[in-house]
């Protein structure tokens, strides 16, 4: 059955909507006003600018170090809970690992903060960290499970046959089949850090900004003009689109995973 | 022997992030729970129920005799009581579900033009519909301040236009309607991929014989392609509705005064005001209803599937 010329036409207006805000954000970027209003003229100012902000430098870097840290533990602690949620019956587990991806982020934020106030901890880099590992470590299992369900389980009995141990069947066998969904999985954990707000909100305290954060305090204030704002909100998705392009090819799979 | 080194394989693999979660994730909600029931203290946080002095001794505060000035289920008959709470939850049960329903009708077309593409072009349109919900929330978000401000080329141009039939110029942000642009925008992506997954699925027979027994377009796709569908829209609401009845940062950065969400309010208890009981109060409410929302679509969803 063919798709109907309706279709066709209400489909494009609705990938429009999605498209649109974000083109707008890169244009203003380039243009030669502080004003967010009409096109005036072509300008790399906004840039040049955004390297000379050592506000926006420091947030950067801080975004980038919590990020890299979130990545690799994350990625490790998910692999595990993937391969343990595919490998066994587990009842408490899959319940901990999907859970903080289920339910509203503002219920993680404000109980973690409670959670390391009692514990008299500074609130800052660490607490971010800490936090942001929370919330990957489920995108990681899931990523990685659901690679796990498409193996050949009859590759690894093959190899024990042969007289392998477990160990070696796993880290010759296993491990690189599963690699494109470890990979995945890293790279989302990555993105996912260095885009969050809500959680990094509650857990941030004082003094340690995180780009996201940076971000929302120039725009919560309206009168102050942030033609920077554009200019750094461009680089960031070009870096986060560019890794979820990336994902795209080494898993496929990967992105729906964790979209239902 | 064999069932010890499994055993012990099986804590090994499942142990390390099961320890994470229980204390970065499991212990700090539970200790949200405990607070629900705690008194605030004097420059916020809770009253200490231990203290440890200058010499180092921890004494324990509380005691058989006195726990009442510890602990109090007033918090949640100061939710009951005041209807402003009550009133607050409604508002945004409505904006969530305003927003669910705004998403299914522009999630449809996008979602049947996908799983009628051919299998290479629907890789690609389905990652069109992927990348946007990957690229920042927050700048999503201020990409719609820019859209619906009032300098903007979109605003000028509605406000031209309303002229034309003698209307007033509107101001569209910080008001209800940017709140609920900004809701859709964020949360449309997860309405479209599970519609999609359940749309192609669909048998196409189905409609041909409809339509070779004289069914129009629209008698096929209420009677035949709506109702299979229906797991589908109800996993997309779950995925919408809940995440959308929490969201904070929308309603402050395109809400006016008076178009606070539970977010909102929860936020304040706990940046603003410093009442933490209060607030893990609300925050316990908002679960619940997290939960029944998820019990109630869940059930609906599963129903349907049963009766397809």
């Amino acid at each position: 059955m063919k798709v109907s010329r309706w279709v066709w036409g209400a489909a494009s207006l609705v990938y429009a909507f999605l498209y649109l805000p974000l083109a707008i954000v890169v244009v203003f970027s380039f243009n030669d006003s502080a004003l967010n209003a009409e096109w005036v003229g072509f300008t790399l100012d906004w840039y040049k600018q955004l390297f000379h902000d050592d506000v926006m430098i420091e947030a950067a870097s801080h975004t980038l170090a919590i990020g890299f840290v979130t990545c690799v533990v994350s990625t490790v602690l998910g692999t595990l809970a993937g391969y343990a949620m595919y490998k066994y019956r587990l009842r408490l587990l899959p319940v901990l690992v999907l859970t903080p991806i289920a339910i509203p982020e503002i219920l993680t934020g404000v109980s973690l903060l409670i959670f390391f106030v009692m514990l008299n901890m500074t609130l800052g880099l660490v607490s971010i960290t800490l936090s942001h590992i929370a919330f990957c470590i489920g995108f990681v299992a899931i990523v990685v499970r659901s690679r796990l369900q498409g193996m050949d389980e009859s590759l690894v009995e093959a190899a024990r046959d042969l007289g392998a141990s477990p160990i070696t069947a796993f880290r010759r066998i296993t491990l690189p089949l599963i690699m494109p969904g470890i990979i995945a999985g890293a790279l989302m954990a990555f993105t996912l850090s260095i885009d969050d707000f809500v959680i990094s909100f509650f857990t941030a305290g004082v003094g340690s900004n995180t780009l996201p954060l940076e971000i929302y305090s120039r725009v919560k204030v309206p009168v102050k003009l942030n033609p920077e704002v554009n200019a750094i909100s461009s680089l960031l998705m070009l870096l986060t689109l560019s890794l979820i392009l990336i994902v795209s090819k080494v898993a496929p799979s990967a992105l729906r995973a964790g979209g239902d | 022997m064999r069932n010890l080194s499994t055993r012990f394989s099986r804590w090994l693999i499942s142990g390390p992030p099961l320890l994470y979660l229980l204390i970065f994730f499991a212990a700090p909600s539970l200790i949200m729970v405990f607070a629900a029931f705690r008194i605030p203290g004097d420059y916020g946080g809770l009253v200490p129920m231990v203290q440890t002095d200058d010499a180092g001794h921890t004494q324990v505060l509380i005691n058989a005799g006195n726990w009442h000035d510890f602990i109090t289920f007033e918090n949640f008959g100061r939710f009951f009581e005041d209807s402003i709470y009550a009133q607050l939850f409604l508002k945004s049960f409505w904006y969530a579900g305003l927003t669910t329903v705004i998403c299914i009708v522009l999630a449809y077309p996008l979602a049947w033009l996908i799983a009628r593409s051919a299998k290479k072009t629907r890789d690609l349109l389905v990652l069109l519909v992927i990348l946007p919900f990957w690229s920042n929330f927050l700048i999503r978000v201020y990409a719609w301040m820019i859209i619906l401000g009032p300098q903007s080329y979109f605003s000028i141009g509605l406000n031209k236009f309303l002229a034309l039939f003698g209307i007033a110029p509107v101001t569209m942000l910080f008001s209800e309607f940017a709140v609920i642009v900004g809701l859709v925008y964020v949360h449309l992506p997860f309405m479209v991929l599970p519609l999609y997954a359940n749309l192609e699925k669909h048998d196409m027979a189905l409609l041909d014989a409809a339509q070779d027994l004289g069914a129009n377009a629209w008698q096929r796709f209420w009677r035949i392609t709506w109702p299979l569908s229906l797991p589908g829209v109800w996993a997309g609401t779950a995925l919408v509705f809940i995440p959308a009845l929490g969201m904070f940062a929308i309603p402050d950065l395109l809400g006016g005064t008076d178009t606070g969400m539970i977010g909102n309010l929860i936020k304040q208890q706990f940046l603003d005001s410093r009442d933490w009981p209060f607030g893990s109060t609300l925050s316990i409410m908002l679960t619940l209803a997290v939960l029944l929302m998820a019990a109630i679509a869940g059930w609906a969803g599963s129903r349907k599937k049963e009766r397809a």
